[in-house]
C-alpha cells in the first residue's frame, strides 16, 4: 500500500530558534525524497516532527488520510500509531538484545504468532543480507552491519513510510557508497513512501526520486534531482549542489538578451528581467578552446587539476575567476590563453536582491 | 480538512482543542512523574520546613508558664527572643553556633588536607599500595561517624572529666590533658579522619579526569611544575574540592554523635547536641529556632562556596575516565609516604576497631590489665551491676529488636530511594529544558543543604497531627523511613540523572517508533539497561541509612530505637563497654549487607562511590 504524507505550514521553535518555519510539503505515494541542506537548517527536526517524536508548534500532518498532528485541533498521535519506520543516525540498537530480540521488539507488540514473527525476522535480515546474525549482539557487530540491522529492524514490521535521519554518516566511504545502492534496490523493491535526511548532497542527487532543499528551516526548493541541478531555484540552492561549485557571476541586463559582467558579455533569455542580476552556470556547460573563437571570451588558466575521468579548469579573466570541467584529460597548460563559450539555454539568471530564478 | 485555523472553531471544538493539549501534555509520562515527585516532595520536605517555623511563632500548651496571657496558637515572638536576644542567648545559641562553626571549619580543612594529599599521591605518584589505599577510602562509609571518637574516648579520656582513665593515662600514670581529651579537638580530628574520604574521592576522580596533554601543553610552553600546578592542575580540581567542601560542611555542621561522645561530658555544645537536648525535654520552641539557625548558616555556607566556584558545578562530581597522566616519581620520599600512608591506614581503620573491641572484654572501664578481662558484654547472662542490668550484646532481646530495626528500617529506605532515583532520573533527565524538569531538580536539592539533625528536627513538628491524606506518624517506625527517604532524595536524584544519561534517548525513541507503551519502554528497554546504577545505589543507600544517627536521634523512641541510636542511649547512660559493642556489630552487619547486595548486578559500593 502507498501512503502519501502531508504536511502543511509545520513551524517548530526551541527558544527562540526556529527549527522548522512554515514548511508545506507533500509527499507523493513512493516518493523517496531527500531533505538537503547544511548542518542545523532543520532537517532531523523536521523529520523528527513528522515521526511524531517532536511536537510542532504550529501546523499539521497527515500521513495517508490520517491526521496525524493538528496543533489547532491539539492533536497529536504517538509514534508508534502513526505507522511509520525510523532509522536513526547512530542505528539506536539495544545493546542488552541481541538481533533477533532487536527485530521481535515490535512484532511483539503488535502480538505476531512466534512462526509469523520467525518468518518475518528472516526475511528481514535475508533482505540486508545478514541471514544467520540471530544471535549477535550489537557490539559484536561492525558499523556497517549495525546498520544493516537497524534497517532489518524497521523491514520486519512493515510500516508504510520509512524515515531515515543519516543513516550512512558514520559509515566508511567504501561501505556508503555499497549502502547507497542497498537503500534504492530496498526503496525500489518495496515502494514505500520515505523521507531521507542528508548533508551530503551526492547521496541526495545518487538515491532520491525528490530533493527538498532547506535552509534556516525553509524549504527552498523541492524538485527532481535532475531539476535541482539544472534549475536551481534559488541562488543558495545553486551554490549548495554541484561538486565543483557552480559559477556564479554578479552583473546586469545591458541589453535584450544580454548580461554585462565587466569585462564581457553573456548571452542569456532575460525575460524582460533589468538591473542588477548574478549569472549561474555550470563548470561542465562552458566548452573551452585553446584556439581563438569568434563568440569566445578570452581567458587564463590559471590551474589545471586532472583527476582522471575528468580535468577542472580554473580559468580567469580580471577579478572574474571561473571553473570549467572537461571530460577526460585536457590538453590545456596552466598560463596558457583560452577561450570559454557560453550557451544560452545552459544559463540560469537570478535577481540580485531576491536571489530567485529569473528564467527557470 | 475542514476548520484549519483557530479563528475559524466554534466554542465547543475550541474547548475540545485545549483538552486534547492538556491531556497530551499530561500524558507525557516525565510530566505524569514530575508532577507526582512535586507532590511528594511537597509533602516531604516543604510542608515539614513550613510547619517548623510555625512552631516557632506559635504559643505551645508548655509556653503558657511562662506566657501567662496568651492562648494556645497565638502568635509570638517569645522562643526567638529567647534564643537570639535574652541573656541566656548566648549559653544557648550563640556558644554553641560558633562551636559548630569551629568544628565543621577546621574538621573540613582538615579532611580537604588529608583527602587531597591522599588523592594526589594515589592518582599522580608512584607511591605503592593504590590499591589498600583505594578500599581504605571506602573505610569511613562502613563505620559510623562516631566510631572514631569513641575510640579516642577509650583511647584519651582523662579520669578527672570522665570519670576512668583512658588506654594512654592508664599506661603513662600521668592524667591526659583536657583539650586532648575532649572538646573542639579531639572532634576535630575524629571527624576528619571520618570526612576525608569525600574530598580523596572528589579530588581523585577530578585529578583522574583531566587530560594530561593539558598539563604536558604547560610543560611544553616551559612553565615550571610549580607553576603548572597553580595555573593548570588547580582549577581543575576545584570544583571536585568545592563539592568535598559543602558535602563535608553540611554533614559536620549537623553531626551529633562526636559532638556528643566528645563535647558533652565537658559541657562543649554545638548546635546539634544543643538543639538535642532542647527538643530532649520536650522545648520544641526553643530547639527550632536552633534547627533554623543551623539551616540557615548551612545554606548560606553552600552559596557563598557556589558563588565562589561559579553556578551549581560544584554539586556535581566529575565523572570522566582515567586519561593515563604522568605519574611523579617520589624517588628517595617512597619510603616516607609510604610509611606515612601506613600509619595513617593504621590510625581511621586498625586503631579504633582495636580499642572499641578490646574495650568491650574489659569488666571495668579504665583498667587495661588482663584481670579486668570479661565476656559479660557479649555473653553475660544480666548482672543488676554491669550495663544496667541487661545482658550481654548476643543475648540481649532489645540489641535484636535494634538490629532487625535497623535492617529493616535500611532496607525500605534503600528501596524507596532507588524508586525515587528512578523516577527522579527520568523525569529530570527527558524533559531537560522545561521548567518542570528544572523545578523538580532544584526542589530534589533542598534536603541536601539541610544539616541532619535540623533534617530530624523538622519532622518533629510534621505528623504529630495527620497531614493531608497521611496519618500521624510521630512515633512510628514509618516516620524513620520517611525521614530517611526524603534526606536521600538528593542522592536519589543525581544517582538516577546519571544513570538515566547513560541511556541515549534514541533507544527509548526507537521502542516508542515500534509502538511500546510507556511501561513497556520502561520495563523493556531503560530498566534494565540502567539497573546496574540502581544496585549500586540500593547499596550505598542501605550502608549510609544503617550508621546514620544524626537524622534519627531526635524521632527514635524505645521501640523504634535502632543500633545507631542506641550506642548514643548507653553511652549516655555510662554503659561505654557496651555502647562500643553495639558499634561493632552494627559494623559487621554493613559489611555483611555490603557482601550480599554487591552479589546482585554487579553493584558495588565502589561503583557507587564512581571509583
Ligand atoms: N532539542 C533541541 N533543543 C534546542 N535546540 C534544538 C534542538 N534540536 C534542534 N535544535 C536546533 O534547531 C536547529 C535545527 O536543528 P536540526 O533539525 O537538528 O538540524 P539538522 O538536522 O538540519 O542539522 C538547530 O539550530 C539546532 O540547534
Ligand atoms: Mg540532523
Amino acid at each position: 500500500m502507498e501512503t502519501t504524507i502531508t504536511v502543511k505550514n509545520l513551524t517548530k521553535k526551541f527558544g527562540t530558534v526556529v527549527a522548522v518555519n512554515n514548511v508545506s510539503v507533500t509527499v507523493e505515494p513512493g516518493t523517496f525524497l531527500t531533505l538537503l541542506g547544511p548542518s542545523g537548517c532543520g532537517k532531523t527536526t523536521l523529520l523528527r516532527c513528522i515521526s511524531g517524536l517532536e511536537d510542532p508548534d504550529e501546523g499539521e500532518i497527515y500521513i495517508g488520510d490520517k491526521l496525524v498532528y493538528s496543533h489547532v485541533k491539539g492533536i497529536s498521535l504517538a509514534p508508534g500509531k502513526r505507522d511509520l519506520g525510523l532509522v536513526f543516525q547512530n542505528y539506536a540498537l539495544w545493546p542488552h538484545m541481541n538481533v533477533y530480540k532487536n527485530l521481535a521488539f515490535a512484532l511483539e507488540i503488535q502480538k505476531l504468532s512466534k512462526d509469523e514473527m520467525n518468518r518475518r525476522i528472516k526475511e528481514s535480515l535475508a533482505e540486508v543480507q545478514m541471514t544467520g546474525y540471530e544471535d549477535r549482539y550489537p557490539r559484536e557487530m561492525s558499523g556497517g552491519q549495525q546498520q544493516r540491522i537497524a534497517l532489518a529492524r524497521m523491514l520486519a514490521y512493515r510500516p508504510h513510510v520509512f524515515l531515515m535521519d543519516e543513516p550512512l554518516s558514520n559509515l566508511d566511504a567504501r561501505l556508503r557508497m555499497d549502502m547507497r545502492t542497498e537503500l534504492k534496490r530496498l526503496h525500489h523493491v518495496s515502494g514505500a513512501t520515505t523521507v531521507y535526511v542528508t548533508h551530503d548532497q551526492v547521496e541526495a542527487m545518487t538515491m532520491s526520486t525528490n530533493i527538498a532543499i532547506m535552509k534556516e528551516g525553509v524549504i527552498q526548493q523541492m524538485d527532481t534531482p535532475d531539476r535541482v541541478y539544472h534549475f536551481p531555484a534559488t541562488l543558495f540552492v545553486a551554490d549548495f549542489i554541484g561538486n565543483p561549485k557552480v559559477n556564479l557571476m554578479p552583473g546586469w541586463v545591458s541589453g535584450k538578451d544580454t548580461v554585462d559582467i565587466g569585462k564581457f558579455n553573456v548571452p542569456v533569455s532575460t525575460l524582460n528581467q533589468t538591473g542588477d542580476v548574478v549569472v549561474g552556470i555550470r563548470p561542465e556547460d562552458i566548452s573551452i578552446s585553446a584556439k581563438q573563437e569568434d563568440d569566445g571570451v578570452e581567458f587564463t588558466a590559471y590551474s589545471v587539476l586532472p583527476s582522471g575521468a575528468e580535468t577542472t579548469i580554473i580559468a580567469r579573466k580580471g577579478d572574474t575567476e571561473l571553473t570549467v570541467r572537461e571530460m577526460g584529460v585536457s590538453k590545456i597548460k596552466m598560463d596558457q590563453k583560452i577561450w570559454l563559450k557560453f550557451h544560452k539555454e545552459d544559463i540560469n539568471l537570478y535577481d540580485k536582491a531576491s536571489g530567485n530564478l529569473v528564467n527557470g | 480538512m475542514a476548520a484549519s485555523t483557530f479563528d475559524q472553531q466554534t466554542k465547543v471544538e475550541k474547548l475540545q482543542t485545549y483538552l486534547r493539549r492538556f491531556y497530551r501534555w499530561i500524558s507525557r509520562p516525565q510530566v505524569i512523574l514530575s508532577l507526582i515527585m512535586l507532590v511528594v516532595m511537597f509533602y516531604m520536605v516543604i510542608i515539614p520546613l513550613y510547619r517548623m517555623i510555625v512552631t516557632t511563632i506559635t504559643v505551645s500548651d508548655s509556653d503558657l508558664r511562662v506566657l501567662k496571657d496568651a492562648n494556645i496558637g497565638d502568635i509570638t515572638w517569645y522562643h526567638w527572643l529567647r534564643m537570639l536576644t535574652s541573656k541566656i542567648a548566648v549559653i544557648m545559641t550563640y556558644e554553641p553556633l560558633l562551636h559548630s562553626l569551629t568544628i565543621s571549619l577546621g574538621a573540613t580543612v582538615l579532611a580537604l588536607a588529608i583527602g587531597g594529599l591522599m588523592a594526589w599521591l594515589v592518582v599522580r605518584t608512584d607511591v605503592p599500595g593504590k590499591g589498600i589505599i583505594n578500599t581504605l577510602a571506602t573505610v569511613p562509609y562502613i563505620m559510623p561517624s562516631w566510631t572514631i571518637a569513641m575510640a579516642w574516648k577509650v583511647l584519651f579520656k582523662n579520669a578527672k572529666s570522665g570519670g576512668t582513665p583512658g588506654l594512654l593515662e592508664f599506661i603513662t600514670n600521668q592524667p591526659t590533658p583536657d583539650w586532648l581529651a575532649y572538646g573542639p579537638f579531639p572532634i576535630i580530628v575524629s571527624s576528619a579522619l571520618h570526612y576525608y574520604t569525600f574530598f580523596f574521592l572528589f579530588v581523585a576522580a577530578a585529578l583522574l579526569s583531566i587530560d594530561s596533554s593539558l598539563e604536558e601543553a604547560g610543560e611544553l610552553s616551559g612553565a615550571g611544575r610549580w607553576r603548572i600546578m597553580r595555573k593548570i592542575t588547580f582549577p581543575l580540581v576545584v570544583p571536585a574540592i568545592a563539592s568535598g567542601f559543602i558535602m563535608t560542611f553540611s554533614k559536620t555542621m549537623g553531626t551529633f554523635g562526636g559532638p556528643n561522645v566528645l563535647g558533652v561530658p565537658v559541657q562543649y555544645y554545638t548546635l546539634s547536641t544543643m538543639l538535642r537536648s532542647n527538643t530532649g525535654i520536650g522545648n520544641y520552641g526553643d530547639g527550632f529556632v536552633l534547627a533554623i539557625v543551623l539551616i540557615l548558616f548551612a545554606m548560606v555556607t553552600v552559596m557563598i562556596n557556589q558563588r565562589l566556584v561559579g553556578t551549581r558545578k560544584s554539586y556535581e562530581t566529575i565523572g570522566g575516565r582515567g586519561f593515563m597522566a604522568q605519574k611523579m616519581k617520589l624517588r628517595n620520599f617512597k619510603g616516607l609516604f609510604t610509611g606515612i600512608m601506613v600509619v595513617f591506614q593504621f590510625i581511621i581503620a586498625v586503631l579504633p576497631l582495636t580499642l572499641l573491641i578490646w574495650s568491650t572484654f574489659m569488666l571495668r572501664t579504665g583498667d587495661y590489665s588482663l584481670n579486668n578481662f570479661t565476656l559479660a558484654h557479649w555473653i553475660g547472662k544480666g548482672d543488676i551491676s554491669i550495663n544496667s542490668g541487661e545482658p550481654g550484646v548476643l543475648l540481649n532481646p532489645r540489641i535484636y529488636m535494634g538490629a532487625w530495626n535497623s535492617i529493616k528500617l535500611s532496607l525500605f529506605t534503600a528501596f524507596f530511594t532507588a524508586f525515587f532515583g528512578v523516577i527522579l532520573g527520568y523525569a529530570i533527565v527527558k524533559g531537560r529544558g522545561t521548567r518542570l524538569s528544572k523545578l523538580v531538580e532544584q526542589l530534589a536539592f533542598i534536603p541536601y543543604v539541610i544539616p541532619g539533625i535540623a533534617f530530624g528536627a523538622v519532622y518533629i513538628s510534621m505528623f504529630t497531627k495527620p497531614v493531608g491524606p497521611i496519618p500521624a506518624l510521630y512515633g512510628t517506625f514509618a516516620l524513620l523511613v520517611v525521614v530517611s527517604v526524603a534526606k536521600h532524595i538528593p542522592y536519589s536524584s543525581r544517582s538516577g540523572v546519571s544513570a538515566m544519561l547513560q541511556v541515549s534517548k534514541e533507544l527509548e525513541e526507537a521502542a516508542a517508533i515500534a509502538g511500546a507503551s510507556p511501561w513497556q519502554r520502561f520495563k523493556r528497554i531503560i530498566f534494565p539497561l540502567t539497573s546496574t546504577g540502581f544496585v549500586s545505589g540500593f547499596l550505598m543507600t542501605f550502608i549510609t541509612t544503617m550508621r546514620e544517627l544524626s537524622l534519627i536521634i531526635l524521632l527514635v523512641t524505645p521501640t523504634t530505637a535502632v543500633l545507631a541510636s542506641m550506642t548514643m542511649r548507653y553511652i549516655e547512660n555510662g554503659n561505654e563497654q557496651q555502647a562500643n559493642a553495639v558499634i561493632i556489630v552494627l559494623i559487621v552487619l554493613v559489611l555483611i549487607g555490603n557482601f550480599i547486595i554487591s552479589r546482585f548486578k554487579g553493584g558495588s559500593l565502589k561503583k557507587g562511590l564512581g571509583m
